[in-house]
């Protein structure tokens, strides 16, 4: 247990020494939602509406934050499956380390980034008009709620990492991130989509966070948050045995 | 220091290893020779505890792989076919995080990681990305990685593969270094100069099995007879053969070669045709290994 936190801890270092070696890909990385802002809340914000009424940023801004952390996905990713394919993986599982250091590791370090990236994010909210009503607990609580999604998202990319082995694959993970993404509660309302694309909508894990935080956050919008906790949970429940199961296959 | 007995491993209908012995004696250099996909890798891999046999048992160390592979993996190095470095991390880097993930302290590994550098001669790379590294000094500093814990053992899989003669030149002087300090090493390759500079013994490994197995000498041995090789106008090398039975005359590259048991008869049955050039020599490895692994085609 002691090797297991100090492995992780090697390891997290690692990927912080990775952000340090490459500042270019951290400012991209965490500029790329910030220009999606932009974008949604001054090219296309102007023919938005939201329903129930309310300003469109306050809406957009909390899905921007979801959405943020389920692009996750995609770093988590392209990190498993770079570390297998040069068998830097293999090299991990030679040495006398603890194997849970190496999880450990990739859980701690993806969870320090998505918060950095979280950071900026909530400041580029401030910086164009979007504002927690709640208090500070409550803009907490939601926070928590965010990287709680991280979470359960880092399993499917470390699971997808496993399966495929390819960091080559990484635009295949972005092509249906999109658009689960798109369908979802994080850029318009369901009640605004066609019925059977709005009840998609409405079901989609990234809703249950993005709504959640909003009623946190205090910003136009519902949402339950029992929803935002039970869907990652659930999500956790099923890729975390499935990457155990995949991790014991790399013995075959 | 390696002990293998009747080892299996089927991926799906392919057997990779088909009942393999091998003893490897401590200290020594040996050689596992083969043909892609003769087993080669899946036997390293089991032994490193990378991978499970079928069947069989394993020792490394005097550890059974299956049962105590933290015990395997204290003693063991694994440099595989892959340079398997962060790429984005300096060489020291490296090193020094491989280092504490074998649970050296800090200090202790910064200490390794520097004499590492010097022995292969990567101190001079500074803070520089490994991805801009020559394939050589990647491989030298792969071997650095491997050997943090000065292993008992150390399995080298393949380790020029892919490199310029420059590249292999420096692995073989690191190998034989290592080999010098008394590392036990078992060294893959489908380069048979490589097992004959490199090896004390050597295994030939063929569909999964042994097929054959001694010193590079003993190898060369078994197939006993030296070879004649006769160079000259393909003209006058037709009518040496007449001398020496049904050989064809190689006329692009004006040269025959037969397999001779008496040496002295041989050399001046040639030497009384007007030729340009006689050698005689010890069967080379290769032709060893071409008859070796089609004698296992064809059992």
């Amino acid at each position: 247990m002691k090797w297991a936190l100090h492995d992780g801890w090697v390891m997290t270092h690692r990927e912080l020494a990775h952000l340090a070696r490459q500042p270019a890909a951290l400012i991209l990385t965490l500029l790329f939602p910030v220009l999606l802002v932009v974008m949604f809340a001054f090219v296309l914000g102007g023919g938005m509406t939201v329903e129930g009424g309310g300003d469109y940023r306050e809406y957009l801004l909390p899905g921007m934050f979801a959405m943020t952390m389920m692009f996750g996905v995609e770093s988590t990713f392209q990190a498993i499956a770079t570390d297998l394919n040069r068998g830097v993986t293999d090299r991990f599982r030679s040495l006398p380390m603890s194997p849970a250091g190496q999880v450990l590791g990739r859980n701690l370090a993806d969870l320090i980034t998505s918060a950095l990236g979280l950071l900026v994010m909530v400041g580029c909210g401030l910086a164009v008009g979007w504002r927690w009503h709640n208090g500070l607990a409550g803009a907490l609580a939601a926070v928590g709620l965010l990287l709680l999604l991280r979470f359960a998202v880092l399993w499917i990319g470390v699971y997808l990492g496993l399966l495929s082995r390819n960091p080559n694959l990484l635009m295949a993970v972005q092509i249906l991130v999109w658009p689960i993404a798109f369908l979802s509660s994080a850029l318009a309302s369901p009640a605004d989509m066609p019925s059977w694309l709005g009840a998609l909508s409405a079901w989609n894990p990234l809703s249950a966070t993005a709504d959640a935080t909003r009623a946190l956050f205090g910003n136009p919008g519902e949402g339950q948050i029992w929803k935002a906790v039970a869907w990652p949970l659930v999500l956790v429940a099923v890729f975390f045995p499935l990457s155990i199961r995949q991790y014991r296959r790399l013995s075959r | 220091m390696i002990e293998a007995n009747d080892l299996r491993k089927r991926y799906g209908s392919n057997a990779a290893l088909d009942g393999l012995d091998l003893s490897v004696a401590a200290g020594s250099v040996h050689g596992l020779l083969g043909p892609n996909g003769a087993g080669k890798t899946t036997l390293v891999r089991i032994l490193a505890t990378l991978a499970r046999a079928d069947h069989g048992t394993a020792t490394v160390a005097g550890f059974d792989v299956a049962r105590q592979p933290d015990r395997v993996r204290q003693a063991i190095g694994l440099v595989g076919q892959h340079a398997a470095v962060d790429e984005v991390l300096s060489a020291g880097q490296n090193l020094v995080m491989f280092g504490r993930l074998c649970h050296l302290t800090t200090a202790h590994a910064r200490a390794r990681a520097k004499e590492l550098l010097d022995q292969f001669g990567l101190a001079d790379t500074g803070g520089k990305a490994v991805q801009h590294f020559s394939g050589g000094m990647r491989r030298r500093l792969d071997l650095a990685a491997g050997m943090l814990l000065a292993p008992r053992v150390l399995f080298l899989d393949e380790p020029t593969t892919g490199l310029d003669p420059r590249g292999r030149a420096e692995v073989w002087a690191a190998v034989r270094g290592l080999a010098a300090q008394g590392t036990t090493v078992l060294l893959t390759t489908q380069y048979l100069d490589e097992a004959d500079q490199l090896a004390d013994r050597i295994s030939v490994i063929h569909h999964g099995r042994v097929v054959a197995d001694g010193t590079p000498d003993e190898l060369k041995s078994r197939l006993g007879d030296d070879r004649l090789e006769i160079r000259g106008d393909p003209d006058v090398l037709e009518g040496v053969m007449a001398a020496f039975g049904p050989v064809t005359v190689d006329r692009d590259e004006r040269k025959v070669t037969v397999s001779v048991r008496d040496r002295m008869a041989a050399l001046s049955a040639a030497m009384r045709y007007d030729v340009e050039d006689v050698t005689l020599r010890r069967p080379t490895l290769d032709e060893v290994f071409l008859n070796l692994t089609e004698e296992g085609v064809t059992a």
